[in-house]
């Protein structure tokens, strides 16, 4: 044969058996080629662990991750009419799941319960069944996974209380009490006087559970059932009574004690004023916990405590709207005659799927959800406070070698852990709402009246009936009727 | 076109036969509409872009959105929307809160009633063109005075200013110092000092710079434990105060970093202004022995009246759009204390209440119309014209 013919027929070899010699790699990558858009937060809390796995997830399979983030205050919307007008350039959402009504009414939020049935990686029955339940499901449905358990707290200064001689605040006078001794003391040794108490305060931020954090103990008292936001029989607000306007006047006074420019802290400044060692005292998520680990931001290691939420020794009596002394009546669950209602705000960041995306790319979606809510992955997240991620699964509860290998001392684990547990654990744990626009109710209406009642634009009375006519108008616009079930049903409530 | 020589011996001796009449008739037809027909691509687009959203809008505002099962709908509610704004819910996010009138408010109310009657008499008594003319005034007093009432009400003690007087103090106040500081800089620079071209680009710089770092930097500014002048403001003992957690220093902050952004704008038109007058006027008023002051007064300030009329009609119109700086400077707060009518829209869109920022931004159209048309008919028409 020619030299020409020899090597042509060589080529054509070549080119036919490449193929041949290049499947066994593409099988083991099998969404090569598939982009998944990720909507969620500025952050850096939440976009970082997933900007920050989503490579590892890509040499693992091939889909490329692509997380865009909006602020906070947009979040909402952005999902609703990316959705809503067929846009459809997002294929995966890290949202709040208290919004998880308005996006599957609709129709829009792929239904996973096949999914997560079939995955056995994920470890499904790992995840706390409260998490699994308020966050996860809908209606017996599941559309979204977890990715973060949710639980406000109390975090103190472990160091500063001692010194002072101070015990962990058990009441909200308590609270008042160590942030007034604590204030303008200086608790960094940088010679600058510091804070009592430093609660991220700013509007149109992720204020307004802060709030609620001081005032669902005074609202509920009977049990999780009981529900803090809205009379169960006719769905009237429970905000324009005796026990709500004392838990104002709380959360006003704890701005005696705190930075000037508080109405404009949001939760980074708050948590970083803290971990700095500026604040004494602060209300946050599980973050704090585990910022002060950090070896690059913290200066207050292994000097925090963290409480479940305090409480108070007077609560609600509905049928009057007067404040009332606990008693074992209608305080079942107090300790120490104090009753307590730990708050699981916000219910937990987590994943869901718009059902409008291509199958393939769904498919990806859901193999990168579940990967960022593996174990292998969760478990270590968690413990890193920039995630954003707090405890939701048994096992990061249950395994003290996490914490103590990312820095926590064994004693400082327990005690953090520990908190989060007896908030998860307690029968008067308050819901957060999952009525259809509750969105609404908190972001817009809540949220603008405590803003305005923190620049002292109104008083307590004025802010009162601003919530309560705004939560009102809301739902009579709804239909009383439908938000009452939704509302019961999310409590469980069978009548 | 046909001329004259085209039709020699086409016709009888009264013209052109009747076909070619219609020609001639169909040609110079098609000439006239040849102007328009080249518009029209750009009118079409105008139209599309401008006028259909505004129809578009005003729907909206008679609607509210809802999401149900399949998607979403609009559900059909008539006035609602402004109903809300003005005795509803949202009265005091939009008008404010209004004091309850005391004696001081009656007289100042007294007062501006009887001058609003005054300007409708003496126009009507004038006669210029009767009905529309006096129509026109009465409109005008009863929306001006309405505005003002409110004014009046929200701001004295024990009221509370809503989006809408706030932005109406941004637009008045802002135009006002931004004219008279600009005046001030265009007049010094348009005199023989030395540094004078280095200057004039120095004082356009503001305009250049985006809202966004504007606010971030009086932000910083305002808040007095950080930011370039800390130290100076730890020696003062005032390092714990910041400015933008009071309602009305907040608002302050927004003016300044408006004032700040805007002056260039008046500076480099009235140093214009101020370059193109005629030098002989002013020569020949020294020498009549003027002084400095009477020449400005009485041969300067004339001739760039019409410019300043022309450039505060312009400004009034952009300023009342203000978004940026009190959205990024303080997210509308401390509570609403410095939202203004667009960042109010803005928000309540943001919620996906959708007929409501609808109903806002009309709100806001209907001002600005109302503002501009009055401005233009009783100030602009007599300053321009002046000269």
């Amino acid at each position: 044969m020619s030299r020409h013919l020899r090597m042509l027929l060589a080529l054509l070899g070549a080119i036919v058996l490449l193929p041949a010699v290049s499947v066994p790699a593409a099988s083991s990558r099998p969404y090569a080629g598939v982009t998944v858009n990720v909507l969620t937060f500025t952050g850096p809390q939440i976009a970082e662990p997933l900007q920050r796995r989503g490579p590892a997830f890509t040499r693992l399979t091939g889909a490329k991750i692509n997380v865009v983030t909006v602020p906070f205050s947009d979040l909402y919307q952005k999902i609703l009419t990316d959705m809503v007008t067929g846009t459809n350039s997002f294929h995966a959402f890290v949202f709040a799941p208290q919004w998880m009504v308005d996006y599957v009414t609709p129709g829009y939020l792929e239904d996973i319960t096949n999914r997560v049935k079939a995955d056995s990686k994920l470890r499904w029955n790992d995840i706390s069944p409260f998490f699994r339940d308020f966050s996860a499901s809908f209606a017996g449905r599941t559309y979204t996974i977890p990715l973060d358990g949710d639980f406000q707290m109390v975090y103190y200064r472990s160091d500063q209380l001692q010194r002072a001689g101070l015990r962990p605040p058990e009441t909200w006078d308590d609270y008042l009490k160590v942030a007034q001794a604590l204030h303008r003391k200086d608790l960094n040794g940088d010679g600058r006087p510091d804070f009592g108490s430093c609660i991220a305060k700013k509007r149109n931020a992720q204020s307004y559970w802060m709030v609620w954090s001081v005032a669902a103990d005074f609202l509920q008292s009977r049990g999780t059932s009981q529900g803090s936001f809205f009379d169960l029989d006719n769905f009237k607000p429970l905000t324009n009574n005796e026990a709500f306007a004392e838990a104002l006047r709380i959360y006003v006074e704890t701005g005696k004690y705190g930075p000037p420019d508080e109405l404009n802290w949001d939760v980074g400044d708050s948590r970083a004023g803290f971990t700095s060692g500026r604040c004494a005292l602060s209300i946050d998520w599980g973050d704090i916990g585990t910022l002060a680990i950090d070896p690059k931001t913290s200066k207050v290691k292994n000097k925090v405590g963290a409480v479940i939420l305090p409480g108070t020794r007077r609560v609600l009596d509905r049928a009057t709207g007067k404040l009332v002394d606990c008693t074992s009546a209608n305080c079942p669950y107090a300790m120490n005659g104090v009753n307590h209602a730990p708050f699981a705000a916000f219910g937990g960041w987590s994943g869901g799927i718009n059902k409008a995306a291509p199958a393939r790319v769904k498919d990806a979606a859901y193999a990168f959800l579940s990967y960022m809510s593996q174990p292998a992955q969760a478990n270590v997240d968690v413990t890193i406070g920039i995630t954003g991620f707090n405890p939701y699964r048994v096992s990061q509860f249950k395994n003290m070698s996490l914490w103590v290998k990312a820095g926590m001392s064994s004693g400082a684990a327990k005690n953090y852990l520990g908190a989060i547990e007896a908030s998860l654990n307690s029968p008067n744990m308050v819901l957060d709402i999952r009525i259809p626009q509750n969105q609404k109710y908190q972001q817009v209406v809540l949220d603008t009246a405590i803003a305005k009642l923190l620049a002292k634009e109104t008083n307590i009375q004025q802010a009162m009936k601003e919530i309560t006519d705004g939560w009102e108008a809301i739902t009579n616009e709804l239909g009383r009727d439908k938000q009452l079930q939704a509302y019961r049903s999310t409590l469980g409530v069978k009548r | 076109m046909l001329t004259d020589r085209n039709l020699r011996g086409t016709g009888s001796p009264n013209g052109p036969v009747p076909r070619l009449r219609l020609r001639l008739a169909l040609a110079g037809w098609i000439d006239r509409q040849a102007k328009s027909l080249f518009l029209l691509p750009a009118v079409l687009l105008l139209v599309f872009l401008s006028i259909f959203p505004l129809i578009l809008s005003v729907y909206l505002s008679l609607v509210r959105f809802q999401l149900v099962p399949g998607g979403f709908r609009f559900i059909f509610v008539g006035l609602a929307n402004y109903r809300k704004l003005i005795v509803g819910i949202e009265r005091e996010h939009f008008l404010g809160l209004l004091a309850d009138p005391g004696p001081l408010i009656w007289a100042l109310g007294g007062v501006i009633a009887t001058v609003l009657l005054v300007f409708i008499i003496r126009g009507a008594a004038r006669g210029t063109p009767a009905i529309s003319g006096t129509a026109g005034r009465v409109v005008f007093a009863l929306v001006a005075g309405t505005l003002a009432w409110l004014t009046i009400r929200t701001l004295t003690s024990g009221g509370r200013p809503g989006t809408l007087i706030t932005t109406m103090i941004y637009v008045f106040v802002g135009i006002t110092v931004q004219y008279w500081i600009g005046l001030t800089l265009a007049y010094l620079t348009s005199q023989r000092l030395p540094g004078r071209r280095f200057f004039r680009v120095i004082f356009l710089l503001p305009m250049m710079i985006t809202p966004v770092a504007i606010a971030y930097t009086f932000r910083i500014i305002a808040d007095l434990g950080k930011g370039p002048f800390a130290p100076a403001w730890r020696l003062l003992g005032l390092s714990e105060v910041s400015w933008v957690n009071y309602p009305w220093g907040a608002r302050i902050v927004v003016m300044m970093g408006d004032i700040w952004q805007w002056t260039p704008f008046m500076f480099i038109v009235l140093l214009a202004a101020l370059e193109a007058q005629p030098l002989e006027l002013l020569e020949a008023a020294v020498v009549d022995g003027a002084s400095r002051w009477q020449t400005f007064w009485r041969v300067t300030w004339p001739q760039i009246l019409p410019v300043t009329s022309t450039l505060i009609l312009i400004r009034m119109i952009e300023a009342f759009k203000i978004i940026d700086l009190p959205n990024v400077l303080t997210n509308g707060g401390p509570g609403t204390a410095t939202e203004s009518l667009t960042l109010h829209a803005f928000i309540a869109w943001r919620t996906l209440d959708i007929g409501g920022s609808a109903a806002v931004a009309y709100s806001l159209l209907f001002l600005v119309t109302f503002t501009a048309l009055s401005y233009i008919n009783l100030v602009h028409r007599r300053l321009a014209g002046a000269v």
